[in-house]
């Protein structure tokens, strides 16, 4: 009985570890080609590069505006990850604090909205903000992503778990609804702040729809679209479009490293309701 | 947009206590000054709602009931736009190509993720060391997703048809073969999305007392049958919401067909939202590609309402 159980659970181990460097391999393998000059035009790199350098990296910040499209990818994220935070937490302290008429319909409109697809509104938004003259800026690709129904969603359940008693004890000592809001609400949710702010910084730094539509010089685009753009001007030269990949990746890797508790935490909690 | 965008089924009520109850307690008299609390609140979200959502919204229905190319002045052609669409086969195509990823990639990412989420559920060495590796390629774009695979799945040096090689076999022609396209795309986004099926079933099944297994295998009950009978009927309200989400987004795919194919070769993986991308910039048909969102949209809301009426049947909430 022992010995089986045993003989199962080195199986397990065996299974789900070599699962995981199927997993990883493409990531290996991603950067290895891009530290193999001339990758893909003859053939196959090898496992390990024997001759590695770094020529595709200098090809991407040299012959292409690179460092800009990194640079505006982290602005258009921290920009859209506060306004999120602002939006959100305001409106999330209106569904779970305040009396109104209509409340219960006005939050289940917000939470319509999220079920309206983006490509429902790709026509009418590329109409809207031509209308303002905004294609081609760095503001017609942030305010269409200035409200999240999901972060409103997600830090009104937080606030739902913060006591009523902590806000009549601060209406007691004369604060009003804005003093709550900032300092006895605020601090008591910043797991879910920290888990908001991670999803709303991974979704802009991942978004491709709404910047492609919208940004359409060179120097303004961000990285997917930059990446994509690469891949039709790099046809075969996949150690340069493989660099640029690894670019992407890396800064998205280590906000999972310092932050992976609060993505895996707000994905889980997101299953359990 | 990120996967979890999306309204989980059930809002869950929570319980209040008296100072709840005090502090929502609905008054007569609130006066002015409360309701300018109440929109101060509100108006920092309600602004970009109204005009980036529901504004737009209701203008791509109006948009759907005209023949536009973006520039010129729009011209109103009533249901003609419905009309043209529904009798093109082009957009019955696309919606069977929409449907054939989701048939595809669904039972890949759920039976994936449900086998990986019970082996971490077993007192494993290692548990979040690996459940990271398997999460990480949830948190990397379409596009990089999209390329990536595009170099690995490619048909004359790509590392895969490579190995292949090595043991004889002639590797598919993956992403420029019509008949492997589809396919290519299924396997990357199933890559993507498993550590992502595997959190949110891993903590369904973390939430499981413990108690009610035990108590199935001091009945007897060997680990399939507890598996059945116990655990999956518990798990349902996790595995509902990984239905309902990757239908949700399996409706919407676009990104990485976009990086991976572009809809070809020859429209084998022109699916929904690709048809109306290219309907609206490459063709100039503005209406005619609103009409089709519309469609989609539709189709979206009719298979959630469906499901969110069909759960009774067969999901458990505790």
């Amino acid at each position: 009985m022992r010995e089986t159980t045993r003989g199962r659970s080195i199986v397990l181990h065996a299974v789900v570890i070599a699962g995981a460097l199927v997993m990883f391999f493409p990531f290996y393998w991603t950067v290895v080609t891009s530290l193999s000059p001339g990758a893909g035009l003859s053939a196959t790199p090898s496992l390990w590069p024997a001759d590695s350098g770094l020529d595709a990296y200098r090809e991407l910040f040299t012959e292409l505006p690179f460092a800009r499209v990194i640079g505006n990818s982290i602005g258009l994220a921290i920009v859209t990850t506060l306004v999120q935070l602002i939006t959100s937490a305001t409106a999330a302290y209106a569904f779970s604090r305040l009396a109104f008429r209509g409340r219960t319909v006005v939050f289940g409109v917000y939470l319509a909205t999220m079920m309206i697809p983006l490509q429902v509104l790709i026509v009418p938004l590329f109409a809207e903000l031509k209308a303002f003259g905004l294609i081609d800026t760095y503001l017609g690709a942030l305010l269409p992503t200035f409200a999240s129904a999901f972060g409103i969603f997600l830090l009104r359940q937080a606030m739902n778990q913060v006591p009523f008693e902590l806000d009549e004890a601060a209406t007691l000592d004369g604060a009003g609804h804005f003093r709550i809001f900032w300092t006895v609400v605020l601090p008591n949710i910043r797991p879910a702040l920290a888990t908001l702010a991670v999803f709303a910084f991974m979704g802009s730094w991942n978004s491709f729809l709404w910047p492609l539509v919208v940004l359409r010089s060179p120097e303004l685009q961000t990285l997917p679209i930059a990446l994509a753009g690469l891949q039709g001007q790099y046809t075969t030269q996949w150690d340069v479009i493989m660099a640029g990949s690894v670019v992407s990746i890396l800064p998205m890797l280590a906000l999972y490293v310092f932050a992976q508790k609060y993505v895996i935490q707000g994905v889980a909690n997101a299953g359990l309701k | 947009m990120s996967v979890i965008t999306t309204p989980p089924a059930a809002i869950p009520i929570v319980a209040e206590s008296p100072a709840t109850r005090r502090a929502l307690r609905p008054r007569r008299r609130r006066g002015i000054r409360h309701t300018l609390v109440v929109v101060a609140f509100l108006l920092p979200s309600a602004l970009p709602l109204v005009f980036f959502v529901l504004g737009p919204m209701v203008a791509a229905a109006v948009i759907s009931l005209t023949e536009w190319n973006l520039l010129a002045p729009a011209e109103w052609v009533g249901l003609d736009n419905y009309a043209n669409l529904l009798g093109d086969p082009a957009t019955w195509a696309v919606f069977a190509h929409t449907l054939y990823y989701i048939a595809g990639y669904l039972p890949l990412v759920y039976f994936g993720g449900l086998a990986l989420a019970l082996a971490l559920n077993t007192a494993l060495k290692g548990r979040s060391l690996l459940r990271g590796v398997y999460f990480l390629p949830v948190v990397t774009s379409w596009i990089v997703v999209a390329i990536v695979w595009r170099w690995l799945l490619n048909p004359s040096n790509g590392i895969v048809n490579a190995t292949l090689a090595t043991f004889g076999i002639d590797g598919p022609g993956w992403w420029t073969d019509p008949a492997w396209a589809m396919p290519s795309i299924i396997l990357a986004s199933a890559w993507k999305d498993l550590g992502f099926v595997m959190v949110i079933l891993l903590a369904g099944l973390q939430a499981i007392d413990p108690e009610l297994v035990d108590a199935a295998k001091v009945d007897g009950a060997g680990w399939w049958r507890r598996l059945v009978s116990v655990v999956m009927p518990l798990l349902s309200p996790s595995t509902f919401f990984v239905v309902v989400i990757s239908l949700i987004n399996g409706f919407q795919v676009f990104d990485q067909v976009y990086a991976m194919t572009g809809g070809g070769p020859g429209g084998a993986t022109q699916v929904v939202v690709q048809q109306v991308y290219d309907l609206t910039f490459r063709y100039g048909s503005a209406g005619e590609a609103s009409a089709l969102s519309w469609l989609l949209f539709l189709v979206i809301l009719a298979v959630t309402v469906m499901q969110v009426r069909g759960q009774r049947k067969w999901v458990n909430y505790a």
